[in-house]
């Protein structure tokens, strides 16, 4: 048998934090969904400074920020929630892991469901205008985007109350936090889009 | 084996002889046998093969197609075909060319290669590939469902709205086609973050960048591309599906949409496309065109710089699709000069590959000759599309044979022939026999015949005004003889493809066995044995140059200073594989690789099912499928402990 | 049986007199305007250029595999090296290429304004209306009673510029005389303008360039460019209504009304359609069926009596009508003069 040394430096085993190849793919997978929602917007704008319906863009008047800026400001706590978690976790501090992870959950689950009666206020359906197919088709696919998030949370949680993870072992909790992350910032452009651009008066 | 160590300093062996080492790797590496190790496999030189496998039955399919059509063609006022049997043809031949064989055929031999390409034992995320597979193969099954009960997509590749609306094209074939678009859509992204990943993580201890064969670069480039690309295309066509289906007004003109949102969205996603479904191949070229020249390749750096050059300027031409489409003049100038601009990085390819032969010493296999015969191709298909660059001729070339001239001298002669070029070279490595050079030699001259034959002359039917997509034409036109030849040669052109075929099926039974590097090439994949074992490498090779088999010979290491294709790090504690730095490739993990699992395929089958569901506008069956989807994906994902993903005491500290 | 339409034969009548008339109709190498004759050197130019391209590249290729005697068949044959860096070759090859790259931009971009605007003030401006699978063609006035409307066929005054007006009815077109003009598209829901001209009489074939559907390979039309005094004749004719018919060709018109009036239009009669060609001076017309076949008597009998045959999948149906009616309707047509 040949000889066999070992090498001095010792390396991580298994799945670690930022090495972990899955962490790797959802870096990845946030691009092309970034992606995606840069062709939104694009079409969004697009469709904006072409020649349009009378009274569009935005349609019904100037959008309403009474639910849908709390509704920011409660997906960004959710964000900040579940980075306190990451930290915890960091920290060895399973029971704060949890508590974090489920109130960011939880918010998450409030912020869809303040998107509801949103929705549900818009004097205008999906079919009425191309401006309404817009916005109903891009803050949808944000709010697909939050469903597929809070499930993803939940599973991790479950994880996390099953006591897999300690400061070692904790990469699925930071790839889904990583996405989470994500679609909470996208939605500060599918926000800034339909309800601030208005306002500064770029269209109408 | 039940507990996984946090960390560990692995140790460091010369493979060579070590039977012990190779049984044990074999056992823990090799997939079952059967039905249920067959479907559940995620050894990426399996999965390659499937693709290669795959994507040469749908070049079969799309060959036959367009020799259907250009039955019709052959002569003025046929009726072979009515128009609408025409319409379905000669979309499903684009459709089927360009999105099931030239994208999945590369895929197919980087998902092979890249692994032994780069020294290591699996792609990064192994069961994502088989994934990306799986949902392959059922797209090209659901679009080609759609072509076998009449309803093929008739509104050409392209697809351009409104005719692909609701009120012009009432049947089931564009959603079809929308529907099956998103579906490979989400195949070639998975795929791609998985090269992408495997790029970043995944080279053997010392591949630096600056030493990855330019093959990787050619599809890494196309991977990133399409990471970016990909979502223009599939929200394009979910938009489409959703003004057909559900009531939106995209591009719904009564009701305020816009035609050219449509253009927009397709282009911003077709024109990087095309460059990845030519990148790679061309990457081929570059690393087998020198093994033949016995010569590293001339301006490596150059040639990788400018695959990626090309890919940056490739997002900013998509306009030069749409210069008739009534821009302003300021707008088509700038995409017409980008469009001109895009020429000099594939001088740059050009031009190292000429200076490669000539300062090479040719040798003259059959691979060479398909790999020598592509510059030419490629600068024919080059010049041509410069001309397209050029607005005002442009609005005289396009949409007519000129253009269809070009476009089979970029994908014939930048994807199949390098493709079969590739088979050549590396069909050795992949069966451990050699192909038949005698019959190679006709092969090749029957393709090189043929397809000039058959696709030279259409330049000329475009320059006498030949318009693209027509299902007949009058007698008259000065286009007569020139369609004759043109099917004459197309007729040859696919003899040349079935003796590909041919070749490969016999060279598989009866072929002379090859050794493990029957070309003495440089790269690592001709290091291991032919066909490799499933572990790919005994133990992980350490590399110190581009041509870690050449270097004693090139003399230009000091000895110290040299690769160990056979000796470095002994990984035989589980399924593992060594993860590296992104850019100096310095050891920085022992990954955890997960085994054989049928969750891809499930989660393959329960997405396919809620495309079903949206082809039929049956929500309940949407919603299950959903649900199906995403207990497999938890499943899937569930943390294992022999992977090293769930907390465990520390055994050693 | 499908009628042996549109061959030499019925084509030849339609160019005999044109002095443009070529093997190749619809070839772009010809140019017989004033735009054309801006953009063709231009053609021409970059095509030298490729054709040169192409010939260094393959002497280049064949210059570097035969160029030393001797060479193997087994790779492992031949000793490995690097002879010589070769990089020479880049640096020549690719600053060549890019210099004739940065001059076709330059010339590009001078054409791209030479041509954007017509010489003179164009005299008028047509309307183009592209239809599944026909052209509607509109002569626009200030004056709404100098408007008329035509199909498939446009005659302008030779060596003036005329402006165009395209809109599409339905799909994406593309409006092409090849000779005269590139390819402009037409799209449902924006109006692009674009100018050319005819430099002599003659006729001038032009085709849909879009993929429209089933019929886009037989959507073409015809410009023909007469002399200034023939085109303010044919003006003045097309502004009036055609005579009232006589004898057997009243029973057509009355039939033309029943079975065609909801389509087509027939100036001064009731007969107003607009999803079909505007028929009012059909027989002025050099072919049938959007530029497919000759306006003959025979070739117009055979569309009447089965346009799928002629035109498989256009929107005019087969009519369920009797012989003797369709003949008559076929009298009435040939009064529209």
């Amino acid at each position: 048998m040949a000889e066999r040394v070992a090498i001095e430096t010792r390396l991580p085993v298994g799945a670690i934090d930022t090495r972990a190849s899955g962490w790797w793919a959802m870096i990845f997978t946030v691009f092309t969904e970034s992606a995606l929602f840069a062709y939104l917007l694009f079409n969004y704008y697009y469709l904006a400074v072409q020649p349009h319906l009378p009274d569009t863009f935005p349609q019904g008047g100037m959008p309403s920020l009474t639910l849908a800026l709390p509704n920011t400001i409660i997906l960004l706590a959710s964000s900040g929630a579940m980075a306190w978690a990451q930290l915890n976790i960091e920290r060895d501090d399973n029971r704060r892991l949890i508590l974090g992870l489920a109130a960011a959950t939880v918010l998450g689950v409030i912020f869809l469901v303040i998107q509801y009666f949103e929705w549900e206020q818009k004097p205008f359906t999906l079919s009425s205008t191309p401006y309404s197919s817009l916005y109903f088709t891009i803050t949808g696919f944000h709010m697909a985007h939050v469903v597929a998030g809070v499930g993803m949370l939940t599973t991790v949680l479950v994880w996390s109350a099953l006591g897999y993870f300690n400061r070692v072992r904790y990469a699925p909790i930071h790839i889904a936090a990583l996405y989470w992350h994500f679609v909470d910032v996208v939605w500060l452009a599918v926000f800034f889009t339909f309800y601030i651009t208005p306002l500064l008066g770029l269209h109408g | 084996m039940t507990i996984t160590d946090y960390e560990r300093a692995p140790t460091v062996s010369t493979g060579d002889g070590n039977r012990a080492l190779a049984e044990r790797l074999q056992r823990i590496w090799e997939t079952e046998p059967g039905l249920k190790g067959w479907l559940s496999t995620v050894d990426h030189k399996e999965i390659g093969l499937r693709y290669i496998f795959t994507a040469f039955a749908f070049l079969v399919l799309g060959g036959v197609e367009a020799l259907i059509f250009r039955v019709q063609l052959a002569q003025p006022n046929e009726h072979l075909l009515t128009p609408e049997q025409y319409d379905q043809m000669f979309t499903m031949h684009g459709m089927t060319m360009i999105f099931l064989y030239a994208g999945p055929i590369l895929s197919g031999f980087s998902n092979y290669l890249w692994p032994l390409l780069l020294g290591a034992r699996d792609m990064a995320l192994p069961r994502l590939n088989a994934l990306s597979y799986w949902i392959y193969l059922f797209a090209g099954l659901f679009l080609y469902a759609a072509f076998a009960i009449g309803f093929g997509p008739n509104d050409g590749w392209f697809n351009y709205v409104p005719y692909a609306a609701r009120a012009y094209n009432n049947g089931p074939n564009i959603d079809f086609y929308s529907l099956g678009m998103i579906l490979l859509g989400i195949s070639t992204t998975v795929g791609a973050i998985n090269f992408v990943v495997t790029f970043m993580r995944m080279r053997a201890p010392g591949m630096s960048i600056n030493r990855v064969p330019i093959l990787v670069w050619g599809t890494l480039t196309a991977s990133v591309a399409n990471i970016f690309a990909i979502p223009a295309v599939s929200l394009a066509f979910f938009l489409l599906w959703m003004d057909r289906n559900i009531g939106t007004h995209f591009f719904d003109v009564p009701a305020g949409g816009q035609p050219l949102l449509w253009q927009h969205l397709f282009w911003m996603f077709g024109h990087p496309w095309v460059y990845a479904i030519v990148l790679p191949a061309m990457g081929m070229v570059s690393d087998g065109l020198p093994v033949f020249c016995r010569r590293p390749i001339v301006g490596y750096s150059a040639v990788a710089l400018s695959t990626v050059a090309t890919m940056v300027l490739g997002f900013g031409v998509w306009v030069h699709h749409m210069f008739a489409t009534g821009l302003p003049t300021i707008s088509l100038s700038f995409f017409s000069a980008a469009s001109i601009i895009i020429a000099v990085p594939s001088a740059v390819g050009v031009f190292a590959w000429l200076a490669t032969i000539w300062t090479g010493k040719p040798v003259f296999t059959t691979a060479f000759m398909f790999f020598a015969s592509f510059i030419m191709l490629f600068t024919i298909g080059g010049v041509s599309g410069f001309m397209t660059g050029s607005v005002p001729v442009d609005w005289q070339l396009t949409d007519t044979y000129f253009v269809v001239a070009h476009i089979h001298y970029v994908l014939i002669g930048i994807n199949v022939f390098p493709v079969a070029g590739a088979v050549y070279f590396w069909f050795p490595k992949f069966t451990g026999r050699m192909m038949d050079e005698r019959l190679g030699r006709w092969n090749f001259w029957t393709m090189f015949i043929g397809f000039n034959l058959g696709f030279f002359p259409m330049h000329i039917s475009g320059l006498l005004g030949m318009p693209r997509r027509v299902y007949t034409y009058a007698d008259g036109m000065g286009w007569d003889t020139l369609n004759l030849i043109t099917t004459i040669g197309s007729f040859v052109f696919g003899i040349g493809v079935l003796m590909l075929i041919w070749n490969v099926a016999i060279s598989y039974r009866r072929g002379r066995p090859a050794g493990d590097n029957p070309w003495d090439a440089p790269t690592l994949e001709w290091a291991t044995s032919s066909p490799p074992p499933p572990y790919n490498f005994l133990v992980i090779p350490t590399v110190q140059s581009r041509h870690p088999l050449w270097e004693e010979r090139l003399n230009e290491q000091p000895k110290d200073q040299r690769s160990y294709p056979h000796a470095g790090l002994v990984l035989e504690q589980g399924k593992e594989a060594i993860g590296t730095t992104p850019l100096d490739a310095q050891p920085d993990i022992i990954l955890k690789m997960p085994g054989d699992s049928p969750a891809p395929l499930i989660f393959a089958i329960s997405l396919t099912v809620i495309f079903v569901g949206l082809l039929i506008t049956t929500w309940w069956l949407v919603a299950l499928a959903a649900l199906a989807t995403a207990a497999t994906m938890i499943g899937w994902l569930w943390p294992e402990r022999k992977l090293g993903e769930t907390a465990e005491p520390a055994v050693h500290g | 049986m499908i009628p042996h339409w549109a061959t030499n034969a019925t084509f030849e009548g339609v160019f005999a007199a044109s002095p443009v008339q070529t093997v190749s109709p619809l070839s772009y190498l010809i140019s017989s305007g004033a735009k054309a004759d801006h953009v063709l050197p231009l053609t021409w130019g970059v095509l030298a250029v490729s054709v040169a391209v192409v010939a260094i590249i393959s002497i280049l290729l064949i210059g570097a595999i035969w160029h030393r005697p001797g060479f193997a068949l087994a790779a492992t044959t031949l000793p490995v090296e690097r002879p010589s860096s070769g990089l020479n070759w880049l640096w020549i090859g690719v600053s060549l290429s890019t210099l004739a790259l940065l001059a076709t931009i330059v010339w590009t971009v001078k054409v791209l304004a030479d041509v954007a605007a017509p010489p003179s003030k164009p005299s008028f401006t047509i309307e183009i209306t592209a239809h599944q699978w026909w052209w509607g063609v509109r002569y626009l006035s200030a004056d709404t009673s100098q408007s008329f409307t035509t199909a498939n066929e446009i005659h302008i005054p030779a060596g003036t510029p005329v402006q165009f007006r395209l809109v599409s009815s339905d799909v994406i077109h593309s409006f092409w005389i090849p000779a005269l003009t590139g390819k402009t598209d037409v799209i449902p829901g924006q109006t692009n303008e674009m100018w050319f001209d005819a430099k002599a009489p003659g006729i001038y074939r032009g085709q849909c360039t879009e993929y429209c559907g089933l019929e886009h390979a037989k959507m073409q039309m015809l410009v023909v460019a007469d002399t200034p005094a023939d085109f303010a004749a044919w003006r003045a004719h097309q502004l009036q209504s055609p005579a009232p018919p006589a004898g057997y060709a009243i029973a057509g018109q009355q039939s033309f009304g029943t079975y065609c009036g909801s389509c087509h239009t027939v100036r001064g009669t009731d007969a107003a359609g607009s999803l079909g060609p505007d028929l009012s001076h059909l027989m002025q017309r050099h072919t049938l069926a959007a530029g497919i076949i000759a306006n003959t008597p025979q070739n117009l009998a055979d569309w009447i009596a089965d346009p799928q045959a002629v035109k498989p999948g256009n929107l005019m149906q087969r009519p369920e009508i009797s012989t003797a009616e369709l003949s008559r309707i076929r009298a009435y047509l040939q009064t529209l003069n």
